[in-house]
């Protein structure tokens, strides 16, 4: 913005910047590169768009954190901006997963299915719900405890302290990880096996993979507050985390009630007819 | 309204990065609308084909009918994803958003950015899969097993598919922009109930798209793990079911079709109140219509699927939820009708455009009503009639918004006054084109002529050649859509800042034209009406 402009808008207007086209370009090889894996091709040109990927978020986000960092760049009306741009942004990541909550009920319903038959099929070897999920149910749970406790210390000023139950958070989502990695090991069947693996690895894979994501933002977030990033009254990104966080824990517990206990009790059975 | 001020040193960068690296809404929004023009060149070049090879029974010149599908499902993805969309909402949304709600610009322009690219990469994805191992002929419904890698083992539906989720990103992020940029950053004054229905129409889109790509994105997956993977979700062999895809699909592919026709909603109510100098009839009306339309958009997706074995229930409730539809869209038509009641009306392109889109969706809608009906359905499924309805609802009700937009604002956009007697001669030309084309296919799907079939019996020879040279009148109008646009850019006659005189009252034409790189750098204040 050049500095003889008159203005009186409290908006923040970005300079141009180089990552939206990076970020598309790294999109666009692993795209090309996605599909020439899956058609028995080599896998590097998908390592190289997804490296050109993370590249990207690291150079956009740094921008984004020299921005929020920077007085007078993001008002209290742009903060406000920002906090609705990320709440629909978890709106839409929870209509993804509605399609594949969808399926499952599809599939598990006879009422809805023409194919399903038996639900769990009869060759399935079920994962006990009381056993590791329970588990991980508890770990996920005390997590968002975690978080919360780290917001209202940071909330009231105390740095140490919001910074440690933001890395114990992250560490509570890294042990998820592990136990959901375990329970994929130990599973008897394979991907490949019909409808039932097929609903339970998409489903439970996606939501893996976004508590990945949220443990790497509360690791983002657990190094800015000890850069002294945030401030009680400044903390979007930290916010947003949290958010973030109980999101990725509001679709465990429908995962875990639908597809882990409902799914395998004898009132989710379908019996043959 | 106040008169702004503007910054004379238009400070703007220069060179490629000014378009590369953009964070402008305005450039954005024209590289948008530059990517729609090319897009339908391509697009309408497979539909001439398909009317060329239609023209006569019998094969005329296309030996391959896989090659006959391909250009089926590209002319419907790229008319989709890549021509309406992109010029709806990536190019009039951008360009004007900020402009009538008096910001300078979307909430997050960076974001902004990588949504037109995505776009340009997913149309290059797209491209690909129409030659790419004898192209994606699936349809744009792209159902399986059709889709399935039994019947398309090679690359072609991937590119598809990865296509779509590169658009379906652009897209969700473009809508969570749009609605960040429509809640919170409208100038002082300009409360809901007072924004112009344009502004309400791309809202509401938005939360369409919002909330229906990520459900196609999801059911895009699961096609790509079916394909690649080895699951089942489609696969009835491994206990899956084929009916969920067209479940998924729909559940997206319904508000798909408001998602098209929203914005159009916008723009015509716009023009007709312009153009009437009249504000708008029912303006709440016409707001809670469109939201009315968005919300039982979603709850009416089966109607798209009939006969696939619903029991006589499920029918009865779709087909009662769509028949609904028609009671908001009726407002909606009744209002601009009761706009232009006792207006003084100036019948300049722009407003021939709209009157045209009133007509043109007038007739799809009472063939949609038809449609409606289960029982009619069975009938009517894939026949020329679906093909009909839905064209005249949308594809070309689209279209009309789409010229009847660009007239409208392509002064305030480049600063220059299209030449009138050309924009009346290319409405005309396009109108009786278009009628040509469509309205006989009522006539061929009525006696059965299915869709999507590279040869018909001879019966249906003479609404078929009818229906080429109707496509063919359709291109002339095309080619001299281009001819205006040259002839505009390189006239000397100057678009005045409010072209349109006292009809034309939001705030973008209290800017200059062509509009500045930056504007509302002073928030414009809206003096707030005396309480009712």
């Amino acid at each position: 913005m050049a500095s003889d402009t008159v203005k009186t808008h409290p908006w923040h207007v970005p300079e141009p910047s180089p990552w939206p086209i990076t970020g598309t370009i790294a999109g666009f090889i692993m795209a090309i590169g996605g599909i020439w894996y899956m058609h028995e091709g080599p896998i590097w040109l998908l390592a190289v768009g997804f490296a050109l990927l993370i590249f990207t978020f690291y150079g956009w986000w740094r921008q984004v954190v020299i921005e929020s960092n920077t007085v007078g760049m993001h008002s209290e009306q742009t903060k406000v901006g920002l906090r609705y741009g990320f709440l629909l942004f978890i709106v839409s990541e929870l209509m993804f997963f509605f399609a594949f909550f969808w399926a499952f009920f599809h599939s598990s319903l006879p009422l809805l299915s023409k194919v399903a038959v038996a639900w769990p099929p009869a060759s399935i070897e079920l994962i006990p719900a009381d056993g590791v999920p329970l588990l991980n149910t508890l770990i996920l749970l005390t997590s968002s405890v975690t978080v919360t406790i780290a917001h209202h210390a940071l909330i009231e000023n105390q740095r140490a302290t919001a910074t440690k139950w933001t890395f114990i958070t992250a560490i509570l989502g890294v042990i998820f990880l592990f136990f959901q990695a375990e329970e994929y090991i130990e599973a008897t069947f394979k991907l490949s096996d019909g409808i039932y693996p097929s609903t339970f690895y998409l489903a439970t894979g996606f939501h893996g993979f976004h508590v990945f994501v949220g443990t790497c933002f509360l690791l983002v977030c657990g190094f800015r507050l000890t850069k002294g990033h945030f401030t009680p009254d400044h903390h979007i990104g930290f916010e947003s985390a949290a958010w973030y966080w109980h999101f990725v824990d509001v679709v465990w517990i429908f995962l875990y009630i639908n597809v882990y206990i409902w799914g395998a009790s004898p009132l989710g059975h379908i019996s043959p007819t | 309204m106040s008169n702004i001020t503007h910054d004379h040193h238009d400070h703007r960068p220069s060179g490629w990065k000014r378009w590369a690296y953009s964070t402008n809404h305005k450039d954005i929004g024209t590289m948008y609308l530059v990517l729609s023009m090319f897009a339908a060149i391509i697009g309408g070049a497979a539909s001439m084909l398909m009317r060329a090879e239609l023209h006569e029974p019998g094969i005329q010149f296309i030996t391959d009918p896989q090659f006959y599908n391909v250009l089926v499902t590209a002319h419907g993805f790229i008319m989709v994803f890549f021509v309406v969309m992109p010029a709806l909402i990536g190019g009039f949304g951008n360009w004007f958003i900020p402009l009538m709600i008096g910001t300078p610009d979307m909430a997050f322009p960076r974001m902004n950015n990588v949504s037109f690219w995505l776009v340009a990469a997913a149309l290059i994805l797209l491209v690909i899969a129409g030659f790419i191992d004898g192209g994606a002929g699936t349809g744009w419904t792209v159902y399986p097993p059709l889709s399935s890698a039994d019947y398309h083992p090679g690359m072609a539906v991937d590119f598809g598919i990865l296509a779509l989720h590169l658009a379906g990103a652009s897209s969700i992020l473009g809508a969570i922009n749009f609605i960040t940029t429509i809640i919170n950053m409208r100038a002082p004054g300009m409360t809901f109930h007072r924004m112009p229905l344009f502004i309400w129409a791309m809202l509401l889109t938005a939360f369409l798209l919002l909330l229906a790509i990520p459900v196609l994105a999801g059911a895009l997956t699961m096609l790509l793990t079916d394909r690649n993977f080895g699951t089942a979700f489609f696969a009835p062999d491994g206990g899956g079911d084929p009916v969920l895809w067209q479940h998924l699909f729909w559940f997206f592919g319904h508000p798909e079709v408001y998602i098209m026709i929203l914005p159009a909603f916008g723009i015509i109510s716009e023009i007709v109140s312009t153009f009437s100098k009249k504000p708008i009839f029912g303006y709440l009306g016409m707001a809670y219509a469109m939201t009315s339309i968005g919300v039982v958009g979603f709850v009416v997706w089966a109607h798209h699927m009939y006969t696939m074995g619903f029991n006589v229930e499920t029918r009865a409730y779709f087909t009662l939820a769509t028949m609904v539809i028609a009671v908001p869209t009726g407002i909606k038509i009744f209002s601009w009708l009761a706009t232009m009641w006792g207006g003084s009306i100036k019948f300049d392109t722009p407003m021939l455009y709209s009157m045209g889109f009133i007509f043109l969706f007038v007739v799809g809608g009472v063939t949609g009503v038809t449609l409606a009906n289960a029982g009619v359905d069975m009938a009517f499924h894939d026949t020329y009639f679906v093909v009909a309805h839905f064209h005249y609802v949308l594809s070309i009700s689209a279209l009309f918004s789409m010229y009847a937009g660009f007239y409208y604002w392509f002064g305030k956009m480049s600063g220059k006054r299209y030449p009138e007697w050309l924009g009346r001669l290319q409405f005309w030309v396009t109108f009786v084109g278009v009628n040509l084309l469509f309205f006989p296919q009522h006539f061929a799907g009525m006696a059965g002529m299915p869709r999507r079939i590279i040869d018909y019996p001879d019966a249906y020879a003479g609404w078929n050649m009818i229906s080429s040279w109707g496509a063919y009148i359709s291109a002339v109008g095309g080619i001299l859509f281009f001819v205006v646009l040259y002839k505009t850019l390189t006239s000397n006659v100057k678009a005045e800042a409010n072209e349109w005189g006292v009809g034309a009252t939001t705030l973008e034409w209290t800017v200059d034209s062509p509009a500045p790189f930056h504007t509302h750098e002073v928030t414009p204040n809206i003096i707030p009406e005396p309480a009712e």
